[in-house]
């Protein structure tokens, strides 16, 4: 029964410290989850962004890119790796997101670039960006930095909880 | 019992050559210079990879291929304006050498630029800042870089992007090469944190 309990307890003190990490945006239909990077060494002249969008609408939308006072430019990026070798493309026609997709930005896949950024991006701090959709227009966030190599908690399931966690 | 389970041992040993064969052909491997066109020199073993070669450390030195006689190293190439698994192969090797203790000092590890045109001497002293001190960050003229991915057999080539940027196409992966200079294969940064130093101790015991 202890166990029960220390167990139920623990589950309960993740599912907190994880709401207070956490940060969420809603653009009309478009449900973006957590936006987050990773701290840079000093001179990088670029950074990766990364975050989860769900299209809850019943329209396609697009993200196209954004702007940031972070960075000289803010871009939309494709990696792969193919037969052993990295490949980077913009992707000049932004990404869809089809109704009820969810489109995931994440390391070693699709990515938000931030170009020539003002400073090392630092553990622990944040920077503010504008995401531009095809449909929902700007979007204001906040990009949360994460230690080098790190990668925040997966962006917990919204369907079942209750009211949307507040940044 | 017995005659099943000389047929179970024989049926995952004929997986395992299968799968090692499919391995090799399916380009993961490095040493293939041009995606899915296997050479036969590739084919009959490490003589492909490895040669000579000759840059310019962040800190100012030159390195050869020569100083390297008889050192174990691992190789390799990346440049800093890609957000993602350049920083990240760095960050994870840091990792890496701090957990190998003492072994780590037979090892050099090294990080050569296929962006010598905007990745300068400056910019890599700050950025190698971040990581092991004891982590290279090599560059060239552009014919010590062809002249170092040669040796590598490695591929890399500048892609032009529009408004005048361009980007890179880097071969992945970080060869292993052994004391004597032969390839002894790859790190992959999603295996096993245990199979990479298992890896990384046995490329140290080479040393001299």
């Amino acid at each position: 029964m202890k166990l029960v309990k220390t167990l139920a307890l623990g589950l309960v003190l993740s599912a907190a410290t994880q709401g207070v990490l956490a940060h969420d945006y809603e653009a009309g239909p478009l449900a973006i989850d957590h936006p987050w990077a990773r701290a840079t060494p000093p001179g990088a002249p670029v950074a990766g962004g990364y975050l989860t969008i769900t299209n809850t609408g019943t329209e396609p939308d697009r993200l196209l890119g954004g702007s940031s006072d972070a960075a000289e430019a803010v871009e939309i990026h494709e990696s792969t790796i193919t037969d052993g070798v990295a490949r980077m493309r913009p992707a000049e026609d932004g990404i869809a997101i089809a109704p009820g997709e969810t489109l995931r930005l994440e390391p070693g896949a699709a990515h938000i670039m931030f170009v020539d950024p003002a400073k090392p991006l630092k553990d622990g701090e944040r920077f503010p960006a504008t995401l531009t959709f095809e449909k929902a227009g700007d979007v204001a966030v906040e990009f949360a930095i994460v230690p080098m190599g790190a990668t925040p908690e997966a962006p917990q399931n919204h369907e079942g909880h209750g009211a949307p966690v507040s940044q | 019992m017995k005659a099943l389970k000389i047929i179970r041992i024989t049926a995952w040993g004929a997986v395992a050559i299968v799968g090692g064969v499919l391995l090799a052909f399916s380009g993961i491997l490095p040493g293939v210079e041009k995606p899915g066109a296997l050479t036969s020199s590739t084919v009959t073993g490490v003589a492909a990879i490895g040669g000579p070669f000759e840059l310019t450390t962040h800190g100012g030195e030159t390195l050869t291929d020569e100083d390297l006689e008889g050192k174990p190293y691992l190789v390799f190439f990346g440049f800093t304006h890609c957000p993602d698994i350049c920083p990240t192969t760095l960050f994870e090797l840091s990792g890496l050498l701090a957990d190998l203790g003492p072994d780590a000092d037979k090892i050099k590890p090294l990080f050569i630029t296929v962006d010598p045109e905007r990745d300068t001497q400056e910019l890599l002293a700050s950025y190698m800042t971040s990581f092991d001190t004891r982590i290279l960050a090599l560059r060239g003229t552009k014919e010590q870089t062809d002249q170092a991915a040669k040796a590598f057999a490695a591929y890399y080539e500048k892609v032009p992007l529009e408004g005048g940027n361009y980007t890179m196409d880097h071969t992945a992966g970080v060869y292993l090469m052994d004391a004597e200079g032969e390839f002894m294969g790859t790190l992959d940064l999603h295996e096993p944190r245990e199979t990479q130093l298992r890896k990384l101790r046995r490329l140290a015991d080479t040393a001299a």
